[in-house]
């Protein structure tokens, strides 16, 4: 990757924050969605689904090698072909390969996140093939003449679930984001970040009953396309499915982390959340966005850079996300976590960052009780030299911040030790 | 029953009536109050910023001072909800299962969890004459489960007008070091929070949190929003003869 290194969270959502119309548009998606969900009764067994969904998940991510070893011969039995990818740059060689090899130079591509994780559009247009996005759903197909002339030969599609047992791929389609998982390719190209994988056909139940209330609030998803390996006569001649790992693998060994896996791609996190209504999604990056962004990003990306390490401190851990998450991924705990993680990561600096100077003063200082009263005296009388009528209007350093908006009262003269022990005496 | 309060260091420093509140509300009700010596901060917020060492330094000496006590009551619901729900966490990631036993160990509740909860009472026997709105403290009302307990305590207090706040559920966007880190995101949530207080008409928004407060107030401050922030430990202290603090 080549330019500017990304911003920090909070530099890029100064800019988003000042889109008037994207924030309108934002509150307006987080009242449709809360309307819904409201209008739409909770089913009585919502609990029981949310916990089910959660199981699914970690079974999924619990025996993954052995899922997807199941699911590589499912695959090939059906007619399919699997392509293991270790990273972006080895699932982009593969993906451009199957394309130059069907003769295409063209594709249909969507706009999933499998196939934005991986740049696809970018990295086809190098290789001299030009992309299309499939044709919205309900239109002519013979419209697409107008924009590069017929149906393409190869569509790259990514994959929202992937089942073990049947080489089953599963695309779940919201309506306004359509797959190219259509029958007019001769070649499918399927993208599948490895996590999608869930062990039975049975626990599709499960999952699709989750999905349409979390991902609109709507009683049920618009298009749900299953495919099955390759079936003569009936939808693309040949499947080839690309097994993406880019990260996961790494977030799988940490046990706080790896909840994030469980994701099931819904956006109930987002249309939740407090920052997200405000800031939308560019800030958290190009890819994953919103609460499951925050975790996930970090995670996939490492903390080394400033803008993947913003990311955790990127919420109030309100827990709004967790509230709503169909597998129960508790978001916030993981947020915790991870700005655990970046703290170590900058523990070892030469030079220390002045927030971690500042965090292992104070602990030092409340670490022992006539070090902290000592410096309760000092500050109560800097405080009150500092204020004007009874507020603080500007503070120095880390904490101007916090003045830049909003008013601090003056700490009355007598903390409350002091007023226990006067009391007292 | 013997209490062992625990004040905030941000309480202890910026909010001393707070603690001076929940010390007379208990007391009123006929309990002994006390106020282990020692105590000085729970490690809320380097847990959440992600300074483990420092909050684990900070938790053992809080487990030191409150172990042995009946019941220990914060009047700071984010704090209440650090010491029930981090410390075990704080413990774990600290690889130092004896602080993890010692902060299973200790009888921790927030403020109105224990009135109501612990001591079976709704009704403190208050006196507030003014309209009232109430903001709840997302992250400790979830890991608390706090309900609405806060609410059949304002409900019961004399003279007071309640009035809700709509989407009184969503954050204020203060989150601790939220609100230093994304200053401008944090006001922008600020800023819906105090229309939605505006409208209420209320004299007082309350919460069970002084951090959410000083957020939501010194927003208030700043825009002359003609609305104060009370915890509510402060409004059930409230009686007759006593008027509403300075």
């Amino acid at each position: 990757m080549t330019g500017a290194p990304a911003p920090k969270f909070a530099a890029a959502a100064r800019v988003a924050l000042a889109d008037t119309r994207a924030r309108r548009e934002l509150r307006a998606a987080a009242a449709v969605f809360g309307r819904r969900r409201a209008a739409v009764p909770e089913p009585p067994d919502w609990e029981a689904l949310r916990a089910a969904g959660h199981a699914i998940r970690d079974a999924a991510l619990l025996g993954l090698d052995a899922h997807l070893e199941r699911l590589e011969r499912a695959v090939t039995q059906a007619g399919g072909t699997v392509h293991w990818a270790a990273d972006a740059a080895q699932a982009r060689r593969v993906v451009t390969a199957l394309s130059r090899a069907a003769g295409a130079d063209r594709v249909v591509l969507d706009d999933s996140l499998p196939v934005r994780e991986l740049a696809l559009d970018a990295a086809l247009s190098r290789a001299g093939i030009t992309t299309a996005g499939p044709p919205a759903r309900g239109a002519d197909p013979g419209g697409e003449a107008e924009d590069g002339g017929g149906a393409a030969r190869v569509a790259v599609a990514g994959v929202d679930f992937m089942v073990a047992e049947t080489g089953t791929l599963v695309f779940v389609e919201a309506g306004d984001e359509p797959r190219a998982s259509g029958g007019e390719a001769e070649t499918l190209v399927a993208v599948a970040g490895i996590e999608t994988v869930v062990p039975e056909w049975r626990d599709m139940e499960v999952l699709l009953q989750l999905l349409p209330r979390s991902l609109t609030g709507e009683r049920m998803t618009a298009l749900v396309t299953c495919l099955t390996g390759v079936v003569p006569g009936d939808g693309p001649r040949e499947v080839h499915l690309v097994l993406v790992d880019n990260g996961r693998t790494r977030v799988l060994e940490d046990e706080i982390g790896r909840d994030a896996l469980r994701c099931i791609r819904c956006r109930a996190c987002h249309h939740v959340c407090p920052v997200y209504e405000r800031t939308g999604g560019a800030p958290y990056g190009p890819v994953h966005t919103g609460p499951i962004g925050a975790i996930l990003t970090p995670q996939l990306r490492g903390v080394e850079s400033a803008a993947a390490a913003s990311l955790p401190y990127a919420s109030t851990l309100c827990g709004a996300c967790a509230d709503v998450c169909p597998v129960r991924i508790d978001i916030p705990e993981v947020l915790v976590h991870l700005r655990g993680e970046v703290v170590e990561s900058r523990r070892a600096r030469p030079v220390p960052p002045p927030e971690l100077v500042l965090m292992r003063g104070l602990a030092w200082t409340m670490g022992e009780p006539r070090r902290y009263e000592a410096a309760l005296r000092r500050g109560t009388r800097w405080a009150r030299l500092a204020a004007r009528g009874g507020r603080i209007r500007r503070l120095p350093g880390l904490l101007g911040a916090w003045t830049d908006a909003r008013d601090l009262p003056a700490p009355p003269a007598e903390p409350f030790r002091a007023w226990w022990a006067r009391r007292r005496r | 029953m013997r209490v062992a309060l625990f004040v905030s260091c941000f309480d202890d420093a910026m909010f001393p009536g707070t603690g001076r509140a929940a010390a007379a509300v208990l007391e009123r009700l006929g309990h002994e109050v006390v106020y282990p010596p020692g105590q000085t901060c729970c490690g809320q917020m380097h847990w959440t910023t992600g300074y483990r060492q420092e909050a684990a330094r900070l938790a053992r000496a809080f487990t030191e001072v409150f172990t042995g006590a009946d019941a220990v009551v914060a009047p700071s619901a984010s704090c209440a909800a650090a010491v029930r729900a981090d410390h075990p966490r704080i413990a774990r990631a600290a690889g130092d299962p004896g602080l993890a036993r010692a902060a299973e160990g200790l009888a921790v509740h927030e403020f109105t969890e224990f009135l109501v909860d612990v001591l079976g009472v709704a009704d403190v026997g208050a006196v507030f004459p003014h309209r009232v709105t109430y903001q709840p403290v997302c992250r400790a009302d979830r890991l608390l489960a706090t309900g609405d307990r806060p609410l059949r305590l304002l409900r019961a207090v004399r003279g007071l007008d309640l009035v809700e706040m709509p989407g009184a559920g969503e954050c204020c966007g203060f989150g601790g070091a939220f609100a230093m880190k994304n200053a401008d995101v944090s006001v922008a949530m600020v800023a819906d929070k105090v229309g939605h207080i505006r409208d209420t008409g209320a004299e007082f928004v309350c919460a069970a949190d002084n951090g959410c407060l000083a957020h939501i107030g010194g927003a208030l401050s700043r825009l002359r929003g003609g609305v104060r922030v009370l915890h509510l430990a402060e409004i059930l202290a409230a009686t007759r003869g006593q008027g509403v603090p300075a």
